[in-house]
């Protein structure tokens, strides 16, 4: 790709005799909003310091707006990181904190405090000048945090796990806050994430990462909707997953006939994908729990326990009684191995 | 029952911890002419008279010069010290703990025979410079101790910010660790400054002709003239410290680091 902003090629990664991450290639364009997104362990941190140079890549380059930055020492790179605990300088006040990049960069006085208070402002923060970082909420840290990388007008903004810290409400509050942020800067932003929900609420590329190598890349709607491998299907929400035998689905307990032709290795459904009260199988249910606007049902069956979501008009379906149900092509997804 | 004998061992304890301290200043306060408690009648003129006795005067010039410059050096050796062993993983690095820690554990006694025999007497060197290598070596694995514990809770991530945000490595560590860890370094300075105030057996042996730290011109002192000085020197010095420990702890929760 020509017009990448953020290019990594043939990066190589690793911690003494361990390689995190062997031969990486990744292209980011300017303003894009990226996901790393993972398990624990699959590469996604250890990519993001890379790209902010805390970490020396083994091997390849890493080339950021035009230039190689690979040998380039992070404090001349240019890249804001917020990080997962914040690491605000508890010693100084929100001012301080948000001026400290500002005043190294030996800027005059007055436009340091014209760029604090702008930041401090942006992120909602105005009025906390003379805080000092334990004096507030885990989301106005978080929020300061941001603010103290975004006034340095980073090239590319890296936040680690933006919203594993702060409960469900301020997590909607601050994906709007960094979207909002996203637009109006325009700045280039890497996150990572082990959620895959966080992903697709605000990526606008996901990068799916497994044992350091890139698995899936994608918009949120593909990954989704086409997750293409097993490990992918699998994070996406795709909890039934089996073999493929011919016209036969086959698991390590059983097998069970497949209404329709797939030629693939495996097939993946979504619990909501799994008909319930009608179809060709039947099945014991183990659980069964109410989730608001559907009903979760455990089934046993052949192939060993189902995972099936019933619209919730369906009347309820006592544990131990069985049920009829279907997998549909309509819903199924074809995965390689 | 169990609540009697709960005041009955806090008494005792108190009485132990406290009482020796309440002799001196009360055997110091005599009128009269010889070290004795109950002291025969009340004066302060032993209190006084310290303050003239000019030995006292140069050796606790030099137990202040040890005690805030060992100190100082001991500080300026111990916290990159303990910097480098809680930030990297060194090879051998429980090693270099330990032998850190070697002073505290090693009696006073043998460091001070070792030092005199395999350092000043081999070397020549004056007794001042011995004392002063001595206090430094007996003060630093306190030094590295309470830095390495305030160090430990500070989060290494705050440093990469620092760096993101355009510092060097030495600007993280002086804009951010430094003001972080001031209190556990100011409280190894006081713990530091104590020990090597209050040391004798290292001391005892690294001493010389007119040049004595304080402890030890006051036990020379003793063997030649037995009066109530000693012992109105010795409360000075008691409270000289609870001064500080007093002070520490109100300024910034001393006990925090001890």
């Amino acid at each position: 790709m020509s017009d990448a902003f953020v290019s990594l090629s043939d990066l190589t990664l690793s911690y003494g005799q361990t390689v995190a991450v062997p031969d990486l290639d990744l292209d980011i364009a300017e303003g894009e909003l990226i996901a790393l997104l993972g398990p624990s362990g699959c590469g996604k941190t250890t990519t993001m310091r890379a790209i902010a140079g805390l970490l020396t890549p083994t091997s390849g380059k890493i080339v950021i707006d035009g230039r190689d930055v690979t040998r380039t020492p992070a404090n001349q790179r240019g890249i804001g990181l917020v990080f997962q605990s914040y690491a605000l300088f508890p010693h100084l006040s929100a001012f301080e904190n948000v001026a400290f990049g500002l005043r190294l960069k030996k800027l005059p006085e007055r436009e340091i405090r014209a760029k604090t208070e702008a930041g401090l402002d942006t992120v909602g923060l105005a009025g906390f000048e003379k805080r000092k970082p334990a004096e507030l909420s885990g989301g106005q840290q978080q929020r300061l945090a941001l603010a103290r990388s975004l006034v340095m007008e980073p090239k590319v903004l890296l936040l680690d796990e933006p919203l594993s810290n702060l409960d469900a409400r301020l997590r909607l509050e601050m994906r709007t806050e960094l979207q909002r942020v996203q637009k109006d800067t325009g700045v280039t932003m890497v996150f990572v994430t082990h959620d895959q929900s966080e992903a697709l609420a605000l990526a606008d590329r996901i990068v799916l990462m497994k044992d350091g190598r890139i698995e899936q890349l994608g918009t949120p709607d593909e990954l989704y909707a086409r997750p293409a491998t097993v490990f992918a299907a699998d994070f996406m929400g795709f909890e039934n997953i089996f073999s493929v035998n011919g016209m036969e689905l086959v698991s390590e307990t059983g097998r069970l006939p497949l209404g329709f032709e797939a030629d693939c290795p495996k097939i993946a459904w979504r619990p909501a994908g799994v008909t319930v009260g009608e179809g060709p199988h039947s099945g014991k249910v183990v659980a069964s729990s109410f989730a608001g606007d559907h009903r979760e049902y455990v089934l046993e069956t052949p192939l060993g326990q189902i995972k099936a979501d019933a619209p919730i008009e369906i009347a309820e379906v006592p544990a131990g009684a069985v049920v009829s149900f279907d997998l549909p092509q309509s819903t199924s997804r074809a995965l390689a191995a | 029952m169990a609540r009697t004998t709960n005041w009955v061992v806090l008494g005792l304890t108190l009485t132990f911890l406290i009482g020796p301290f309440i002799i001196i200043i009360f055997a110091g306060a005599s009128a009269g002419e010889s070290l004795a408690f109950p002291p025969a009648g009340l004066s302060l003129k032993w209190y006084a008279k310290v303050f003239t006795v000019e030995s006292f005067r140069q050796s606790f010039m030099l137990s202040m010069f040890l005690a805030v410059f060992g100190t100082l050096a001991a500080l300026l050796i111990g916290v990159p010290a303990a910097y480098a062993l809680n930030r990297y993983k060194l090879p051998g690095d429980e090693t270099i703990r330990t032998i850190v820690a070697a002073p505290i554990i090693v009696p006073g006694i043998i460091v001070g025979l070792a030092l005199l025999r395999y350092l000043v007497v081999p070397l020549d060197f004056t007794v001042t410079m011995a004392l002063f290598f001595a206090h430094t070596a007996l003060v630093l694995p306190y030094a590295v101790r309470v830095v390495s514990s305030s160090l430990h809770n500070l989060r290494a991530d705050m440093e990469e910010a620092a760096v993101l945000l355009g510092c060097s490595r030495l600007q993280a560590f002086t804009k951010v660790v430094l003001p972080n860890i001031r209190g556990g370094v100011l409280a190894a300075f006081i713990l530091g400054f104590v020990t090597s105030f209050n040391q004798v057996p290292v001391s005892l042996f690294l001493s010389g002709p007119g040049v004595r730290t304080l402890p030890i011109d006051m036990l020379a002192y003793m063997e030649i003239t037995y009066d109530p000085s000693v012992a109105a020197l010795s409360a000075l010095l008691a409270f000289m410290s609870l001064a500080i420990v007093f002070a520490a702890e109100r300024l910034l929760g001393f006990s925090r680091y001890v």
